[in-house]
């Protein structure tokens, strides 16, 4: 799951964390209102979406206008938090559909004297978490890690014990951070370990962060995602999640317990298992044809579930048929049976089904969809089901 | 001789009373599984499919003498059982649940480590070993007795290679699914060791997806220390990146974890490629023929 910035901010405050005064403003007079309650004679008005890449992004309704903008007046404010509340920002991680903008932060400047980069996720060779560190802020730490990885400075750390004195003091040595700053270095990095641990983050980014002129360490970013097996421990958490940065049907799914991704394609999968449903996706193009979503129905589902799942993939206008292919474990092929005629009935089936079933109970399942009235292409294995299915559409 | 679990292996389930841990009991018991007991905190004293259910996992091991344990405890206590299975030090435990915290496998990883455990999964389908003992959900009918170890981070797709490999007349002898999160107990790396050491098993068979680097690390550790044919699947060549595929560890981030560096590595390594998750089998035995 993840976060704005702008609530990042919120539960960097509540854990001591350094952030930059700032407000939130849903409209051009409330950022001028809030430029003028900051008291600066400059402000940062940043657009509030999920997707990263917002400084460079521009919008679909103003080509000039970016999605992060230094103002210098409450007018400037106003009126660039105008030209970006209720406008479609398009960044490298949004798509060229864009993101809506519902809000901004108004926030107040500071005297950088560096800017640096900080992340924090966990690092799988160790299985351990890492906190990770560069010189390089700023800019995108991607290419930085792919073309000069040694320029990142890594420190793997106990979730009970978080960070240690030493190794916040041997990464201040390597990216250059001297004098008192070393000691604001010290509690500004353990208070982010104790933040990624008491929340159960899956990723906590802050770029830049910046050394200031007196010293000081700020967070002038905040990218935080959390591990969604944790939000039952999370409420607090789990109140600062907005479904309308969410694809509409992947919430749905989430809400019966499936895992769908919406993809490009015109052939609806219905899966059990994530290996699975993503090898079925990929046999679907290799014999030619482009699915439509990866779905895991997961193991415990019940027929209400499976023709949810149904209903999800049916509401896709741009598929064209469906497969289904189950290789039963926990799931019983007899469920997937009764939620295909379940499915039939309510639902509709408008384009080719094409089923493969095996594994627990696949005979009772394949008698129920023989006794069923379900037109549908049964299928013998999987390359026969993807192979047929991809023929529906010649 | 097969890895891990045998005929002769006696397993508890932690979770029993439950209808999931209760369902899948049962199905243990039909292949042959020699259950012996059950574990649920606040139960002991109950009986379930006929088996003696324990408030604490010391007292089914000193009751029963178990050396394996399979768990279907929910998420957010499943972290805990397991830690109790390995202060029991019990030498196989086996953790089914999906959707364990990571943050909770950072600790439970290092306690099994530490305490000299065999720890599988979590979100895992188990470990097999065909004809003589099952513990987990598979369904049981699609193995065969053969010469072809099999390891899997995804659930149904081990499924899938099973029942090619069956079909084809080759057959299997343990089938271990590691398990789709960032954090499982046991390692691509840890189960070619015991495979490559089993006299039984004649090629390995590797299920792999995108995300993490797991593949890469098994590939290299093929190159040096495996004399046995292996064949592999990645799946996921078609998944968009920064998207999560279902299982916790399968997202590729940053340009990292992709199907294509995975395919090469394992390439790289001699290991044999199947292009198609229907190709399992066919992979398998191309791999046998060539060595």
């Amino acid at each position: 799951m993840n976060i704005h910035e702008y609530q990042g901010k919120q539960l960097f405050s509540r854990f001591g964390v350094n952030v930059l005064e700032n407000r939130v403003a849903k409209t051009g007079e409330e950022a001028a209102k809030a430029f003028d309650e900051l008291g600066g004679s400059v402000a940062v008005v940043k657009a509030q979406i999920h997707a990263g890449g917002r400084g460079k992004g521009t919008f679909i309704e103003n080509a000039d206008q970016h999605g992060v903008q230094l103002v210098k007046s409450a007018e400037e404010a106003k009126t660039a938090a105008a030209n970006m509340i209720g406008n479609l920002l398009v960044t490298i991680q949004t798509g060229p559909e864009g993101k809506q903008v519902n809000q901004v932060i108004v926030e107040a400047g500071c005297d950088i004297d560096r800017e640096l980069y900080l992340g924090i996720v966990l690092d799988r060779e160790s299985k351990m978490p890492v906190l990770m560190c560069s010189q390089e802020g700023g800019v995108e730490i991607e290419k930085v890690a792919h073309e000069t990885p040694e320029k990142i400075f890594k420190e793997i750390f106990d979730p009970a014990q978080g960070i240690e004195s030493y190794q916040v003091r041997g990464l201040c040595k390597k990216l250059g951070i001297t004098g008192k700053s070393v000691f604001a270095a010290d509690k500004f990095f353990k208070k982010l370990c104790r933040m990624y641990v008491d929340t159960d983050c899956s990723l906590l980014e802050i770029n830049p962060l910046v050394v200031t002129k007196d010293g000081q360490l700020v967070a002038l970013d905040a990218k935080i995602n959390f591990d969604s097996n944790a939000l039952y421990r999370q409420k607090d958490v789990l109140e600062m999640r907005d479904l309308t940065e969410e694809e509409e049907s992947e919430v749905r799914a989430a809400n019966s317990g499936l895992s769908y991704v919406k993809l490009e394609g015109n052939i609806g999968c219905l899966v059990n298992g994530a290996g699975l449903a993503m090898g079925t996706m990929d046999i679907i193009k290799l014999h030619g044809g482009q699915p439509a979503n990866f779905l895991d129905v997961g193991g415990g589902a019940k027929t209400e579930q499976v023709t949810e799942a149904f209903r999800i993939i049916l509401s896709d206008k741009n598929v064209k048929a469906v497969l289904v292919n189950i290789f039963g474990g926990i799931m019983k092929c007899s469920t997937i049976a009764e939620a295909v005629v379940a499915a039939a009935k309510t639902v509709g089936f408008e384009v080719p089904l094409v089923v493969r079933l095996e594994g627990t109970e696949v005979e009772a399942g394949r008698k129920i969809l023989e006794e069923s009235d379900v037109e549908l292409i049964s299928a013998t294995d999987l390359d026969d089901a993807a192979r047929k299915v991809v023929a529906t559409l010649a | 001789m097969s890895i891990l679990i045998n005929k002769d292996t006696k397993v508890i389930c932690q979770g029993i009373t439950g209808s999931v841990g209760e369902f899948h009991t049962k199905g243990c018991l039909e292949y042959g599984t020699k259950m012996v007991g059950g574990v649920t905190p606040g139960k002991g004293g109950q009986t379930v499919q006929g088996l003696p259910v324990f408030d604490t996992v010391d007292e089914a091991v000193e009751q029963t003498g178990a050396d394996a344990t399979m768990i279907f405890v929910p998420p957010p206590f499943a972290a805990d059982a397991m830690l109790e299975a390995i202060a029991a030090r019990i030498p196989v435990v086996i953790a089914v649940t999906e959707g364990v915290p990571v943050l909770d496998m950072v600790r439970v990883y290092r306690a099994a480590k530490e305490a000299g455990v065999v720890l599988v999964g979590p979100n895992c389908p188990g470990v097999i070993t065909a004809e003589e003992c099952k513990i987990g959900i598979m369904p049981g009918y699609i193995h065969k007795k053969g010469p072809v170890g099999i390891m899997s981070r995804s659930g149904t797709l081990t499924y899938e290679a099973v029942w090619q490999t069956s079909t084809l007349g080759l057959g299997q002898t343990t089938c271990v699914g590691l398990g789709g999160d960032p954090i499982v107990g046991t390692s691509f790396i840890d189960v070619l060791q015991m495979f490559q050491d089993d006299d039984e098993t004649e090629a390995i068979m590797m299920i792999g997806e995108i995300g993490g680097t797991a593949e890469e690390e098994a590939a290299a550790y093929v190159k040096e220390h495996i004399t046995k044919p292996v064949a592999s699947f990645i799946a996921g060549v078609t998944a968009p990146p920064g998207k999560r595929m279902g299982h916790a560890g399968a997202i590729i981030s940053g340009g990292k974890g992709t199907a294509a560096e995975k395919i090469a590595a394992l390439e790289a390594a001699g290991i044999e490629v199947a292009q198609s998750p229907a190709d399992l089998g066919a992979a398998m035995k191309r791999a046998i023929d060539k060595a």
